[in-house]
């Protein structure tokens, strides 16, 4: 099988941006997995070391980044298999504008939280 | 310099014994992206209900790495998580046209290495659930 191919055509802003979220996704789940399951233990998590680590500006601005990346890729992935499936017309729209709407809420939400865990404000 | 590929209806899970590599590669990348963002939603919501004050937070993390199927589903969710990330590794090869000869062995080295890396890690997430 050695032709090309694949399901995508290169072409478009949410094709490429799938594929830029998804370099840096690779790279920062791998980093957020090892940290908060094998360096630091799940168990071992509490509020204190979580606002120490949240309240460094780099650290906090890498997850707010890995929130909108991951909620983009993810958001966009759900958008395509289901176009993939056959959806088209109206109830496209309408998946579309509902799939939006919970990725704006998502990344509001995750980015109160996240601030919420810092002492930066 | 991409050509549509005719794939067949993967869609009809009945003919699973004739799917190919790369069909149980599209199978195992879409499951493991919805089991994902599934997850990233639960994430958000399990972490807005538990900061509300430092007590609350560490009592509700602890609370549930208590529980032994919590370790489990955690196992599960690096299980993942590793396929999602090294089958994507592979797509963006691919996407890229690099290596396109070894699509093929690329995924069943994803998937030994995926389940090398989630065995080395059981005792990890299971230490101190028992």
């Amino acid at each position: 099988m050695a032709d090309y191919y694949s399901s995508f055509e290169p072409k478009g802003t949410r094709w490429l941006f799938q594929r830029l979220t998804a370099a840096f996704l690779v790279v920062v789940l791998a980093y957020h997995f090892m940290l908060l399951h094998f360096v630091n233990h799940a168990a071992d998590i509490t509020f204190a070391g979580t606002q120490v680590r949240m309240s460094q500006l780099g650290y906090f601005l890498t997850m707010v980044l890995f929130l909108i990346a991951g909620t983009f890729h993810g958001v966009n992935g759900v958008y395509n298999a289901l176009v993939n499936q056959g959806l088209e017309g109206t109830p496209k729209t309408a998946v579309k504008w509902l799939l939006i709407v919970a990725s704006v809420a998502l990344i509001a939400q995750g980015i109160r939280v996240a601030i919420a865990m810092t002492n930066l404000i | 310099m991409s050509q549509s590929y005719d794939r067949g209806l993967i869609e009809d899970f009945g003919r699973w014994t004739e799917f190919s590599a790369g069909m149980w590669a599209w199978i195992f990348h879409k499951f493991t992206g919805w089991v994902l963002i599934g997850y990233l939603f639960t994430h958000i919501a399990v972490l807005s209900t538990a900061t509300v004050d430092g007590a609350t937070y560490t009592q509700t993390l602890q609370g549930l790495e208590s529980l032994l199927v919590v370790r489990f589903l955690e196992v599960g969710l690096l299980a993942v998580a590793v396929f999602h990330i090294l089958n994507g590794v592979r797509l963006l090869f691919v996407d890229l046209g690099i290596g396109l000869e070894s699509q093929d062995k690329a995924f069943y080295a994803a998937l030994i290495v995926s389940a090398a890396i989630t065995v080395a890690s059981i005792p990890t997430f299971l230490m101190g659930a028992f």
